[in-house]
């Protein structure tokens, strides 16, 4: 039941063949080598393999690949345009808001998405907008500095 | 995983008919948060998924003239939850609609999904069945409209058929003078579910403090979500004060069968039934402007 599809990743269109059962997560990370996005949980709960579809948060581990054919979907692969790394990373480089890095991904990426949308947010909201994601080195307070960051270098 | 084939019909007779030539080994695949989630850990087996999200009469959205919502089974929830004046006219079903899962979870998933899943727990669950929700339900030989208390039979169980498909669901608009509201306690604020979920709507007689009607519904404290008509009939023709709300508030702790799991203990399930529903009938009243005497 192998079935071949195009998907737009990081505005570039791939072409992969696979199973109905595979997740965007495996396809992402052991057919296209984008390892960035990290597998936690694998069932939700941790945000570490969130990507963005159509500019919205989700969890890559819940989704299958077959799924998102038609769909823009973008990885942290595809965050940084060449030479210049987007304002969120910037920020998160600056605060220190990176420990062991492995919820960092989903984390810029959650964050990229919630500043997309309230670019000038409250610390509760951001806060609010990263509790799907577990960092556990619990570095919050750097992470929810950097978003707040962001909102304020563009007021 | 298992494998399984995939379909994803682009129109809802060519959905329907093939749930009627495939019968029970197929999973209808909305936002997948549950469904894929049960398949990572081998609790659904499905030979066939079949993927709604493509079906236009699934992605409706809209108000009627009467301003009743028709809310299409694939439409996510994060959709819904921001849609124009649904906060203003849906209060309580746009709190209990918000506290599902996460904000990625809120991206994929839809309100239909929640019906569906069954799960007692279902944050959404409450305040539909106090708004009168109803639903469509097709099958390939045609629609019928099922009230939201039918839906439910039991944990993971709804009453549609092998071959039926949840189209959307109606809400009509809530009456004159009326308001409502969902509270649940969970240990964490997002990915968790509710240990008890309360939603309790009042119905006032015109330019009057006497609640004309009540609507109570509990979420994980019985098989389904449920309504609770004893305590809504105490509420009924009565003057609201706190003495009333105290004592509907340990009635319906008394009516709810909760048990004891991974999540709580029964007594304090019942427990919270107590205090979120003498909470959530105060949160409605101060939304009709009346002012309940305070206490915990």
């Amino acid at each position: 039941m192998k079935k071949d599809i195009v998907l737009k990743i990081n505005g570039e269109e791939r072409e992969v063949t696979v199973e109905s059962r595979q997740t965007l997560l495996d396809v992402l990370r052991n057919h296209l080598g984008l390892t960035g996005t990290k597998e936690g949980c694998g069932n939700g709960n941790c945000g570490t393999c969130t990507v963005l579809i159509d500019g919205k948060a989700v969890s890559s581990c819940l989704i299958f690949a077959v799924e998102t054919e038609g769909h823009e979907i973008l990885t942290i692969e595809g965050l940084a345009q060449p030479g210049k790394i987007h304002p969120v990373q910037k920020s998160f480089i600056e605060e220190g808001a990176i420990q062991c890095g492995f919820c960092s991904p989903g984390m810029i990426l959650t964050a990229k998405a919630f500043l997309d949308t309230n670019p000038h947010p409250t610390e509760a909201e951001a806060r609010q907008a990263i509790a799907g994601n577990l960092c556990r080195c619990t570095g919050y307070d750097k992470i929810v500095r950097a978003i707040l960051k962001v909102g304020a270098k563009t007021l | 995983m298992q494998n399984f084939e995939y379909f994803a019909p682009r129109s809802l007779p060519e959905a329907l008919a093939l749930l009627e030539n495939t019968g029970q080994k197929v999973k209808i695949l909305a936002g997948g948060t549950d469904l894929i989630a049960q398949l990572h850990a081998g609790r659904a087996q499905p030979a066939i998924i079949i993927d709604i999200k493509n079906i236009p009469e699934l992605n409706r959205l809209g108000w009627d003239a009467d301003k009743s919502l028709h809310i299409g089974a694939a439409v996510p929830i994060s959709t819904v939850v921001d849609f124009p004046y649904f906060q203003q006219r849906f209060g309580m079903l746009h709190q209990g609609c918000s506290l599902i899962g996460s904000t990625r979870v809120r991206n994929r998933a839809t309100i239909g999904g929640n019906v569906c899943n069954a799960a007692p727990s279902a944050d959404s669950a409450p305040a539909l069945l106090c708004l009168g929700t109803k639903a469509f339900v097709a099958n390939s030989r045609g629609t019928r409209v099922v009230p939201m208390l039918d839906i439910f039979r039991g944990p993971g169980k709804t009453s549609l058929a092998a071959n039926e498909l949840l189209v959307e669901l109606e809400i009509p608009a809530p009456p004159a003078h009326s308001a409502g509201c969902y509270l649940r306690h969970t240990p964490r604020e997002e990915m968790d579910i509710a240990v008890v979920g309360v939603a309790a709507f009042l119905v006032l007689a015109p330019h009057s403090k006497t609640c004309q009607e009540a609507r109570i519904a509990l979420g994980a404290v019985a098989p389904t979500p449920i309504r609770v008509p004893t305590t809504e009939a105490l509420l009924a023709g009565n003057s609201l004060n706190k003495e009333l709300i105290t004592q509907v508030a340990e009635k319906t702790a008394e009516a709810a069968s909760p048990i004891s799991d991974i999540r709580s203990s029964a007594e304090y399930r019942r427990e919270l039934v107590r205090v979120l529903t003498r909470r959530a009938l105060k949160a409605a009243c101060v939304s009709l402007d009346i002012q309940i005497e305070s206490g915990d």
